[in-house]
């Protein structure tokens, strides 16, 4: 019994493709999304909503027969009127006041879907003139101001200065299964909500201020979720709050799935940017100055927009060094529904801008791509624009060099020679992992292991999403207790069982809560010693090991003046995209995509190599393909019909590479991947058109775009 | 209305113009099938009728009278495609799965009949109509050709020089 436990040969798990904890159960069909629950006396919810982006509701008709119905508006809120998140300005429901389109203003629900569906509401409204252009934008939600050395001395030095302004579009989630959530009510007048969502705390205290309840009175248990990408980070606490509030005037569980349609308009986006550069560069390519001004679009209400834009800036520069560095951004407010987190939060917009303007100068120098990269990249000791003195484990040069080495870019370069066409660009970058800042601090995330007698349960808050969640942290907790993987369960992340890990985001599951695990069972191993864990727990009892966030100890971060360490460390990526451009149609063909990622240790290699494949086909389509059509406000293309994400047809061959150079404080080296591969290849996309005699500064980069861009350079 | 479902003879009454993905989830309780367009832009619904691949969202209950109607419950001793989709990680968040592997099981038949191994571009074609928005369909590809017999490719990892 001993040695099926403390077998370390026989039980190594980290770094091996152990099977998906819950694999057979998606691949029988038996796996239980939200949709695929059903309760005892159910009924559906339906949400009202505006039609036009500004204005004030002046009368509510319901013009069908009410009988049978339950019908909520704002009066219905027993608590604060609040979608409680960074900044408390979003209502739950609209009391008079419209600030976008698609905004909830009434609540309906009934046993019969099609009767509920069947409900006419007419909302009359006065209309209001929106604000839609973020340049015209008058109201701000958070700026920032990021500082190094003296710019305008850096600018005197230089031998060029070359500007560029650059743009990045809406883009959609598009998670396969779209948002849902049940409410089902308890007697004693709480509420459990079941649902497809990235953060049960997010939603948890949502409710609680909605609710105006103590947290007792509130549970929330993730479902089976259907892909998330950040689209199921914030969005899920606003229909986890129309279903309670059902549920509690109904006193009946109550269901709202939305619709592909619905939940393209109503729910979050990628923040759209317009970045800036100006930089002042050595006749050799040495980058002397660099000012960069990043506005971003936040739609009606704050939501998480001051860590996007925040996450946005930090990475502004690309991973070079600079000496004088200055770094503006804005992200405000318009009448649009409002942008949230998406893969990548912020990043993808500035490094599309960075990677995409460093062709332009060295263009402009007439230096080689990867000749400029090389001479800027950040070394390990660099200091960043922050002050952040970057670890040994930055390994810019060494990523770039793989993907070279991968795509054989020198000699496909020679081949393509002046071939028109087609051409091959190069986009390399960072990544920070976890929180920004002091975000990880404030988290104080909490882990726990409790002792079973067939092994250990995990027990955390984050959430298994697609990316391997389950497996990953079972992996790491049998490495080091030295047991199979198999001894090692998951519960479903429920809060009425899991305590607060924080929320899943911001590439921090694998190396925050993954280490806090690594801690736990660091311990429980000591504390059980040479028994088997039946032993252990007839001798002593349940065994509970909790571990709460510590910062390690050099970090420092001063949130007020931005500067010091933003990241505990950084992930590294480069791609290589080879492709060709249809000189008739203006269609781009991508022809191969070679992604290098530096991810400190990949515990379970094709998970990691899963997170870069889907994050490139992500990022094809967002540079590509993916364009979320506004009209007065209201997004006019929601549906899959006429939002096209890449298809098996439209996705290249991507080749994944990924480096391991550990990081100390992750969990065996272990660093963040989610989001990574989302910030690169359309920079890489889009310098390879550039290459190939195409200049275009916006993605998508539609053919419309490519036909503009080349008929107005000719 | 009659229709043979997963190989039974199944009796359901539910309006002829009911989409069959609402009969096959609400009538009968099989919630395998997953809803994630509802315009057949996506194939996660995609279930056999009469041994094709049909997307159910677009059928109504009507058209399969007498059919022969399979769902991914109906996959029984999990075939070597749903097992290589495990093994190869072709399910990430799993909804387009049952879609997927629907879509795929005639043609991995087909091909283990024919004992070959289809090629990418087979496999490609075979599932254009079929979104995936989490793995980038490659390891979707890799799990429908191990389970023709192909050798397993996966990423490969490098050591740093600096960590």
């Amino acid at each position: 019994m001993v040695e099926n436990f403390r077998n370390q040969d026989r039980y190594e798990s980290v770094g091996r493709n152990v099977d998906r904890k819950e694999g057979m159960s998606k691949v029988t069909g038996q796996a239980k999304y939200v949709d695929d629950l059903n309760f005892e006396g159910m009924i559906y919810g339906r949400t009202i909503r505006s039609e036009i982006p500004r204005g004030k509701i002046k009368a509510i008709h319901l013009e069908f027969d009410t009988e049978g119905f339950t019908i909520v508006d704002y009066r219905d809120i027993p608590g604060k009127n609040l979608i409680a998140l960074i900044q408390d300005d979003q209502p739950c429901l609209v009391e008079s006041e419209i600030n976008h389109a698609d905004e909830p203003i009434l609540l309906l629900a009934h046993p019969e879907k099609e009767k509920l569906l069947e409900a006419k509401v007419r909302i009359e409204t006065i209309s209001e003139i929106p604000v839609l252009d973020p340049l015209q934008s008058g109201k701000i939600f958070k700026e920032i101001l990021i500082s190094k050395g003296d710019i305008e001395a850096g600018f005197g030095l230089a031998d060029r200065i070359v500007e560029g302004e650059y743009r990045t579009g809406h883009q959609e989630h598009v998670y396969i299964e779209p948002n849902g959530m049940i409410a089902v009510p308890t007697p004693d007048g709480a509420i459990t909500v079941y649902g497809s969502l990235q953060c049960p705390y997010y939603v948890h205290g949502a409710l609680m201020v909605l609710l105006g309840v103590p947290e007792t009175k509130v549970r929330v248990v993730q479902t089976e979720t259907g892909g998330g990408f950040g689209g199921k980070e914030d969005y899920p606490s606003i229909i986890a709050c129309h279903a309670a509030l059902l549920a509690l005037k109904s006193g009946r569980p109550t269901k709202i799935v939305y619709d592909r349609v619905e939940d393209m308009q109503a729910t979050t986006r990628r923040h759209p940017a317009i970045v800036r550069h100006r930089t002042g560069v050595a006749a050799d390519g040495t980058l002397l100055s660099m000012d960069v001004e990043v506005i971003m679009d936040g739609g009606a209400y704050c939501t998480l927009s001051p860590v996007v834009l925040s996450r946005g800036v930090i990475h502004a520069t690309g991973p070079y060094r600079c000496d004088n560095v200055r770094i503006r951004g804005r992200v405000v407010h318009t009448n649009t529904p409002p942008n949230g987190a998406f893969r990548g939060f912020g990043a993808p917009q500035t490094l599309f801008a960075s990677e995409v303007h460093l062709d332009r100068i060295a263009h402009t120098l007439g230096l080689d791509p990867i000749e400029i990269r090389e001479k800027n990249a950040f070394r390990p000791g660099d200091v960043t624009a922050t002050g952040q003195v970057l670890p040994e484990d930055t390994s810019a040069l060494q990523v770039l060099r793989e993907a070279l080495k991968k795509s054989d870019y020198y000699n496909i370069r020679k081949k393509i020679g002046t071939q028109a066409k087609r051409g091959v660009g190069v986009a390399l970058y960072w990544h920070g992992s976890g929180f920004t800042g002091a975000g990880e601090v404030k988290l104080a995330s909490k882990a726990t292991l409790e002792l079973l007698p067939s092994g250990a349960k995990v027990r955390v808050a984050s959430t298994e999403i697609g990316q391997g969640t389950r497996t990953m942290l079972a992996q790491i907790v049998a490495q080091t207790l030295g047991w199979s993987y198999d001894s090692i369960e998951v519960s479903p992340a429920d809060t009425a069982v899991v305590p607060d890990s924080g929320p899943t985001v911001a590439s921090r599951t694998c190396m925050i809560v993954g280490r806090l695990l690594q801690r736990c069972a660091e311990e429980m191993r000591f504390r059980i010693g040479n028994l088997t864990p039946k032993q252990y727990l007839e001798k002593h009892g349940p065994l509970e090991i909790t571990k709460v966030y510590e910062k390690p100890p050099a970090i420092q971060w001063d949130d007020e003046h931005y500067r010091g360490d933003a990241y505990g460390t950084y992930g590294w990526g480069c791609n290589v995209v080879d492709l060709e451009w249809d000189a008739v149609t203006y269609e781009v063909k991508v022809k191969k995509v070679i992604a290098v990622f530096d991810i400190g240790k990949a515990i379970h290699p094709i998970f990691a190599a899963g997170q870069i494949e889907g994050g490139t086909a992500q990022a094809i389509g967002y540079a590509l393909h993916e364009e979320v059509v506004m009209r007065n406000g209201r997004v006019a293309n929601p549906q899959l019909t006429n939002y096209i994400i890449p298809t098996t047809m439209d996705t290249p061959p991507i080749e994944a590479v990924i480096v391991e150079n550990s990081y100390r404080f992750g969990p065996f080296g272990a660093k963040g991947v989610g989001e990574m591969p989302m910030d690169g290849p359309a920079a890489a996309i889009v310098n390879a058109l550039f290459a190939a005699g195409v200049d275009v500064r916006e993605i998508p980069a539609t053919p419309e775009r490519i036909m503009e861009a080349v008929c107005y350079s000719r | 209305m009659l229709f043979t479902l997963n190989g039974k003879i199944t009796e359901v009454s539910a309006p002829s113009m009911k989409r069959l993905l609402d009969v096959l989830r609400e009538d009968c309780g099989l919630t395998g099938t997953k809803e994630g367009c509802g315009e057949g832009e996506c194939g996660a619904c995609t279930v056999l009728v009469d041994g094709l691949p049909i997307n159910s969202c677009l059928v109504p209950f009507g058209q399969v009278q007498n059919a022969d109607v399979k769902t991914i419950e109906g996959l029984i001793g999990h075939t070597d495609l749903q097992k290589a989709f495990v093994s190869e990680c072709g399910a990430q968040c799993g909804i387009c799965t049952p879609g997927m592997i629907l879509m795929a099981a005639p043609l991995v038949e087909r091909a283990q009949a024919e004992g070959r191994i289809p090629a990418l571009a087979e496999v490609q074609e075979t599932l254009a109509g079929n979104l995936c928005r989490c793995t980038g369909y490659v390891a979707i590809y890799r799990a429908i050709q191990t389970a023709c017999g192909a050798k397993s490719e996966q990423a490969s990892v490098i050591s740093g020089e600096n960590g």
